[in-house]
């Protein structure tokens, strides 16, 4: 077991260090001078050969590659150009913000997504099932930026029921702080609990033209509990991995939902990156979620391994 | 673009037959092919269909609510939206299928190499494609489109080079099914060139998994594009695009909701319509493979 699970690490540092290097190059695809930039107005020879050298872009590529991957293990991601606060403590102080939501959404999607699943493969071939699968496309196909401006219509506008923007830490006022997040995590949480309605309810299909189910029945079992103790326990392994990647699609959708909400949170800060051309943040912040994602798939397999009997004792 | 039926190119007659009468009654297939076909149709025929300019300035008719002569009523600069969602179905067309068949040249041949010929290079291409896939697909998009600058040329190169590891993935398992088949080993045996093999009996035999992720992938490009236009990094203003259309309306939500509601379900509708069509298309093509 430990071998397979240190295998899975190693096989992880390639991945990182390739990631790192397309991270990097990121800036290199950027037309125009960055020092041509950086200097304005001043186009003193001296001043654009002094910058040079303070940022290494005399040195050859595989050198500043190096530098930059030194200065980053060092938790040094630079310094945001517009801000000019280092791009780590942004970071920092912006990812909680996200997390927080990314956790309300996970809650929301598994308290919908898996039941759903579950139902429709039960009810395989019913009317209830197309409607589920119905249910779980629209929420595939529904743009989040525009769900998220159309329930600030109806929910905050017309009812008048909750803020429809801003975000208050739960360390200043918890409640207020379910309030402001409540309507973009229900966002984030459509699209994620469609995908995981549809793999439950492949992986419950699966498991469920399986012989143990028969012996199951054969033997007596009420349905209850062949769907939910024999079915279910053997479907869930795979739904829990992709719950892990699908953290990284909750990223991707805080970047528009935390936009449309106003939420000082990860996404924001990659937008008003983008939009300020400020690339170290970009950089930064892309570095970040990758490495991130990278842990939680780790995790996710390690875990795999670690419940799964038949990996446990190999 | 124009036929989502004639791209079923499935190499045994009577498997097509099979597929195409599966295909033809799966009525929600039907549904989103029909739907695709309108929004090609509108895209097409947008100069007849539009009526108005969708750039002209009107500064007596700003944020008129439906009527008559605004169908969809008009925008802050008083242009008809009616107009510019017509001609934004173009972008949003165009967007989807180009950034895919991107997606489609940079990845299916990698996948081939990396599948047929394995080894070192498949090592490579492989540890590539997860490096790839540790960026989620939109962040990955966002910021290849924001170091690029902000065009519909350049979102549409982020979208597919983004999507791109989803194919080098699909189609080398595809190869690796199929490589080992007694028809590949045959006409190798018979002194075919890996060349011949892979364009004509490799391919042509993963082609259904390829058609039916691409079909799918279509809509997330949609939805990418109507992204990176909300977020200023699509196709330039004034020329309309729906997302874009929808990051103007968000700041005239109370006073003129219009246009936030409506650009919204162009996309909705759109994306939807693909999805459908790649359900059907994966039950009548690729039955195996269920999600």
């Amino acid at each position: 077991m430990f071998r397979l699970i240190l295998r899975r690490i190693v096989v992880a540092i390639p991945t990182l260090i390739l990631v790192s290097m397309m991270i990097f190059s990121l800036q290199k695809i950027l037309p125009g001078d960055p020092v041509l930039a950086m200097a304005g107005e001043e186009r003193d020879p001296a001043v654009l050969e002094f910058l040079r050298e303070k940022y290494r872009l005399n040195d050859p590529l595989p050198q500043q590659y190096l530098a930059w991957v030194r200065e980053v293990a060092q938790g040094n991601l630079g310094i945001s150009l517009r801000t000019e606060i280092p791009v780590t403590i942004l970071i920092a102080q912006k990812l909680p913000v996200t997390i927080q939501l990314a956790s309300m959404a996970i809650v929301f999607s598994v308290l919908i997504g898996i039941p759903l699943g579950i139902l429709a493969a039960v009810r395989k071939g019913t009317r209830s099932e197309f409607g589920i699968n119905l249910f779980a496309l629209s929420g595939m196909s529904i743009p989040n930026f525009w769900l998220g401006i159309l329930l600030i219509m109806l929910v905050s506008v017309h009812w008048r029921l909750l803020p429809a923007s801003g975000f208050v830490p739960p360390t200043q006022d918890f409640w207020l702080s379910m309030k402001t997040s409540l309507l973009p995590a229900i966002v984030l949480a459509t699209a994620i609990s469609a995908y995981l309605l549809r793999h439950t309810r492949s992986a419950m299909l699966e498991a469920l033209r399986a012989d143990y189910i028969r012996t199951a029945r054969a033997k007596g079992a009420p349905e209850w509990s062949v769907i939910l103790r024999h079915a279910l326990r053997n479907a869930l392994m795979p739904i829990v991995t992709l719950v892990t990647i699908l953290f990284g699609e909750l990223l991707a959708g805080a970047v528009l939902t935390e936009q449309i909400f106003g939420i000082p949170g990860f996404g924001k800060l990659l937008v008003d990156a983008v939009f300020n051309r400020d690339y170290a943040v970009v950089q930064g912040v892309v570095l970040c979620i990758a490495v991130g994602f990278i842990a939680l798939t780790l995790l996710a397999d390690v875990l795999y391994i670690l419940v799964n009997p038949r990996l446990r004792n190999a | 673009m124009t036929s989502s039926f004639s791209v079923i190119p499935v190499p045994a007659p009577r498997r097509r037959n099979r597929s195409w009468a599966k295909f033809r009654h799966n009525r929600s297939a039907m549904l989103g092919a029909v739907i695709i076909l309108f929004f090609v149709a509108v895209a097409i025929c947008a100069p007849w269909i539009a009526g108005q300019d969708p750039l002209k300035v009107g500064f007596t008719a700003i944020r008129k609510a439906p009527s008559a002569l605004h169908w969809f009523g008009t925008d802050e600069l008083g242009r008809d939206l009616f107009s510019r969602m017509v001609y934004g179905a173009r972008a949003s067309l165009l967007a989807g299928t180009v950034s895919v068949l991107i997606a489609l040249a940079v990845g299916v041949p990698l996948g081939l190499i990396s599948g047929y010929f394995g080894g070192l290079l498949d090592g490579c291409i492989s540890r590539v494609t997860e490096a790839l896939f540790s960026i989620p697909f939109l962040i990955l998009a966002i910021a290849l489109a924001a170091f690029l600058g902000p065009s519909l040329t350049n979102a549409m190169i982020a979208i597919g080079v983004s999507a791109s590891p989803l194919f080098i993935r699909l189609a080398r398992g595809q190869v690796l099914a199929v490589r080992r088949e007694d028809y590949v080993q045959s006409t190798r045996s018979l002194g075919a060139s890996d060349l011949r093999i892979i364009l004509r009996h490799v391919l042509p035999n993963i082609m259904p998994a390829l058609i039916v992720q691409a079909t799918i992938q279509i809509a997330v490009a949609i939805i990418a594009e109507a992204s990176l236009s909300f977020l200023g990094l699509g196709l330039q203003p004034p020329e309309p695009s729906w997302g874009s259309m929808l990051n103007t309306g968000k700041n005239f939500m109370t006073q003129a909701p219009w246009m936030s509601i409506l650009p919204g379900c162009a996309i909705f509708l759109v994306v939807f319509g693909f999805n459908l069509l790649g359900d059907g298309l994966r039950d009548a093509l690729d039955p195996r493979q269920e999600d």
